[in-house]
């Protein structure tokens, strides 16, 4: 019920930060995000990164699925999925899945199919990189808030 | 004899007379003149008895000495316990000499939280804050834990209700939920309303149980299951083992005349149950005060002198349920143990300090209960815990501050309320499907007509499980105040969701007013302008006066509120709101598909001051500026239906032409004019500053925005410093 370590917490979740920066996992625009959560909205970026997943997770299901139809030959929607994965990527500051995608994009562009394949492995491989991170950074936050949440009722 | 020398020895011999006896032979020899050996001197003393004295007295003395070494020993120990307890009781003492300036410092903190602060001076109060009250978290659990350790905790006997306990212990983590899980609560019925326990530490062992059970799940759900069970073989009968003798002077003069009934008529004074301890209050000083004997825990009647008023105990079971990650067999044995985590790897993960489990085991058994735990890795936990609580049963009179003494058995039974025996909640994570309205207010709004709805519902379904939703976060409402009207009203509802209030004479006259007044508001809202904001403000204040907000029936809400409405209604509404340009707020539209995208624009609009209105594609977008003009346009590039560079060309065309043919040629039809419509065709439409949000995809490059009749273009991802230079350079 403690949570006497809020600022080994607060060590950790900025140690990982700067880990996700350094790595390029992610960006300044994470930052950004950060600062949109604020009193009104205090679950604002895990709000949105979870939505963010929700919705990444359809758009691999899809283009999974149509590189696995052997008879695929319309990399115009795969374009359509991928700038939209391009586009909630970059807003949220998920910068080598965005890239992966963009590389991903150029391939579709060129009608590469196996340059495609090999991009949506990666891209998979990446994803599941940013989640696990995130996820890890939320856990922190999550102990924190808790910690530092929980009113204890004062006895007399 | 060989060497010449006397000797003296100890013979035993055995005797057939008389047993074993001992003598000691002396023999010495005998010489001649000459020094030759010629005989013994032979003689023999019997010392049997000495010898066995002998024998005795060794025994004696190692028997001494064992004991005294076990005497060391004993006062070593004691000296130790002695030093132990004199050190608990120090840290105790300190704890608490600390704990007052310490709650002086969060007091003051608190205080000057209220004030007005800015946005930096806010954050390090913050800190402040939680630092503080950390430290007093920790103070508080060591205090308690040396209370019970030493044995004087002294146990609460309080009434209270146990449904609002869990709710209330239910909403405060949701509030602060960070995960996507959903918090559920069960109460039985055939839980009475009301008990008497502590609690206090009821709750504390609720809450550090649900705070451990999210702390380790990550996904599925964190529940609360309360409901009664037959006497457990665990309590002894009539025993006074468990919550006597501490909470015997308590239980005594709160039991008589109370004013309780299992079968719900509610009293107006009573409208939480924690108010019971200032019942209680005042039940001192009506009651007599009755001998301190000794309750008895057991479905035996008390006592003599309290006859009148028979009381029964009820034991009730509490799981404590969760889908996380469970714990493995081996560590089940230690969990309770003070300052032990399920393994180093767990403390390092997830904090804390291990102390949580080992209080709330040691509260349960002080209370007469059992605590238990049973998991299963990767499935889940549930932690269940027994107590005794009392619960009078003589039934109350309608406390009307006349008649305060009167011991007559008058029933009130007149509303028993369903919402009294609403045992069911469930707070679901906040989904975020308010996703494209436009403003912060109509969010709220629908908040409040969500909640309302709800409960309106469920007064409606009577003791049908009810879900009452809340939300995880509040929303990104336009400003505190709003927020924190939804959460007054929302708390509001929740009050009045037990309306044994003083208005239960009249429910029907109140609930009408409030209808009307809230049927009038929306009218307002619709019909007449008023700018958004205040209009909820407005709403939640007469709702505060009403008192029983809940009995607002709005099933007239309109259905574009409900869920994603159809951004074109939204702006339809949004356009009678704001209509009427007292307050000439700059009207933004934003163009974009992308979920994420939508929500971090909007996000950072708020922040820097400004509401937007949200469409998906170009259709909507052109339908839009149809319907209302726009003092800037934001628009995306790539969208399905039709893509921005279109949606610009048709509303330029518009602008050049003053018709819509353009458009109605690519299909999208004029809307009916209404009373919506504010563009007279008379006047020339004025050109709306178009931007366009590009990905750098390679359509996107910059002449071809400029060729479709942007004005200019932002890149993607938007941060805050873009979207203010837009605002500054293309709003007036």
């Amino acid at each position: 019920m403690l949570g006497l370590d809020a600022d080994r917490l607060r060590a950790d979740l900025n140690r990982l930060l700067a880990f996700l920066f350094h790595q390029g996992i992610l960006d300044e625009q994470y930052l950004q995000l950060q600062q949109l959560q604020d009193e009104s909205s205090p679950n604002f970026v895990s709000e949105v990164v979870n939505i963010y997943f929700h919705e990444s997770e359809k758009l691999l299901r899809n283009l999974r699925s149509l590189l696995m139809d052997r008879e695929f030959s319309d990399y115009d929607k795969m374009g359509i999925h991928l700038n939209q994965f391009i586009g909630s990527s970059s807003s949220i500051g998920a910068k080598r899945v965005r890239n992966v995608c963009v590389a991903f994009r150029a391939a579709s562009d060129q009608n590469n199919r196996a340059g495609c394949l090999r991009a949506l492995e990666l891209l998979e491989h990446e994803y599941c990189i940013l989640k696990n991170k995130l996820h890890e950074l939320f856990q922190i936050e999550q102990q924190r808030l808790l910690a530092a949440g929980v009113r204890y009722p004062m006895l007399n | 004899m060989d060497k010449g020398l006397p000797a003296k020895r100890e013979i035993t011999f055995e005797t057939e007379l008389f047993g074993s006896k001992t003598f000691l032979i002396y023999v010495e020899p005998v010489f001649s003149k000459a020094g030759e050996t010629i005989g013994i001197n032979y003689m023999g003393i019997d010392i049997t008895d000495q010898v066995r004295k002998r024998e005795r007295m060794i025994k004696i003395r190692e028997e001494i000495a064992v004991q005294k070494a076990k005497e060391t020993e004993l006062n070593r120990t004691i000296h130790i316990t002695e030093e132990t307890m004199r050190a608990k009781q120090m840290l105790a003492t300190m704890s608490h000499e600390i704990r007052s300036p310490l709650s002086g410092v969060v007091s003051m903190a608190e205080i000057l939280a209220t004030t007005k602060l800015d946005r930096e001076q806010r954050q390090l109060l913050n800190v402040m804050l939680s630092s503080g009250d950390l430290v007093l978290q920790l103070i508080n659990d060591i205090l308690d834990l040396s209370k019970v350790e030493s044995g004087v905790m002294k146990l609460e006997a309080t009434k209270f209700r146990p449904r609002e306990v869990v709710k209330h212990v239910l909403q405060t983590a949701a509030a602060s939920l960070q995960k996507i899980l959903t918090l559920e609560g069960n109460v039985a019925d055939d839980v009475p309303i009301e008990v008497i326990g502590d609690v206090l530490r009821i709750r504390q062992i609720l809450t550090n149980l649900i705070s451990n059970a999210i702390k380790f799940t990550h996904e599925g759900k964190v529940g609360v299951k309360l409901y009664v069970v037959p006497e457990p073989p665990f309590a002894k009968e009539g025993s006074q083992h468990g919550s006597d003798g501490s909470t015997a002077n308590q239980t005594t003069t709160n039991v008589p005349k109370e004013e309780t009934c299992t079968s719900t008529s509610q009293t107006s004074s009573d409208q939480r149950g924690f108010h019971g301890k200032k019942h209680e209050g005042s039940c001192q000083n009506r009651s007599q005060s009755e001998p301190g004997t000794p309750v008895m825990n057991g479905k035996i009647d008390v006592t003599e002198e309290q006859a009148e008023l028979p009381e029964t105990t009820v034991w009730i079971r509490c799981d404590v349920y969760d889908t996380g990650i469970g714990i493995p067999e081996n560590a089940l044995p230690t969990l309770f143990k003070k300052y032990m985590q399920v393994s180093a790897d767990h403390a390092r993960k997830y904090g804390g300090t291990g102390l949580g489990l080992a209080i709330c085991k040691q509260l349960v058994e002080l209370m007469g209960g059992r605590l238990t735990v049973s998991s299963r890795v990767h499935c889940g936990s549930t932690f269940t815990f027994i107590l005794p609580y009392k619960v009078s049963l003589s039934c109350d009179h309608s406390d009307d501050s006349d008649d305060p003494d009167d011991l007559s058995d008058m029933d009130d039974h007149g509303d028993s309320d369903d919402d009294a025996t609403n045992g069911f909640f469930q707070f679901q994570p906040r989904t975020l499907g308010s996703l494209f309205s436009s403003n912060g207010s109509s969010r709220t709004q629908k908040l409040l007509a969500h909640n309302i709805g709800h409960v309106n519902s469920h007064k409606i379904n009577g003791f049908s499980e009810n879900y009452c939703s809340f939300p995880t976060s509040n929303g990104q409402a336009k400003e505190m105040d709003l927020v924190e009207d939804a959460c007054s009203v929302a708390e509001a509802l929740e009050i009045s969701s037990e309306p044994e209030c003083s208005f239960s004479h009249s429910p029907d006259h109140d609930s009408e007013s409030a209808i009307c007044r809230g049927r009038r508001h929306h009218n307002d809202v619709n019909g007449e302008n008023k700018v958004s904001s205040i209009d909820v403000s407005t709403y939640s204040e007469t709702s505060r006066e009403v008192d029983v907000k809940v009995k607002i029936s709005e099933p007239q809400l309109p259905a574009e509120r409900q869920g994603r409405s159809d951004s074109g209604s939204q702006s339809t509404l949004n356009t009678s709101q704001e209509v009427s340009n007292s307050i000439s707020k700059p009207k933004i539209l934003l163009v974009e598909d992308n979920k994420i995208n939508v929500l971090v624009t909007q996000s950072m609009m708020k922040q820097l001051g400004h509401t937007i209105d949200v469409v998906n594609n170009g259709v909507q977008a052109v339908r839009a500026v149809q319907c209302r003009s726009y003092d800037l346009v934001l628009m995306d590039v790539c969208m399905p239906v039709m893509d921005g560079l279109q949606a610009t060309r048709l509303i330029r065309s518009f602008e050049e032409t003053g018709n819509w043919d353009a458009a109605a040629k690519a299909g999208i039809e004029r809307p009916s004019p209404s009373s919506d419509s504010l563009q007279p065709d008379c006047t020339p439409p004025k050109h709306i500053p178009i931007i366009a949000m590009t990905a750098n995809a390679l359509s996107e490059s910059a002449e071809e925005c400029f060729a479709n009749g942007m004005d200019s273009f932002v890149s993607k991802p938007v941060t805050f410093q873009k979207l203010k230079e837009c605002l500054e350079q293309y709003l007036p």
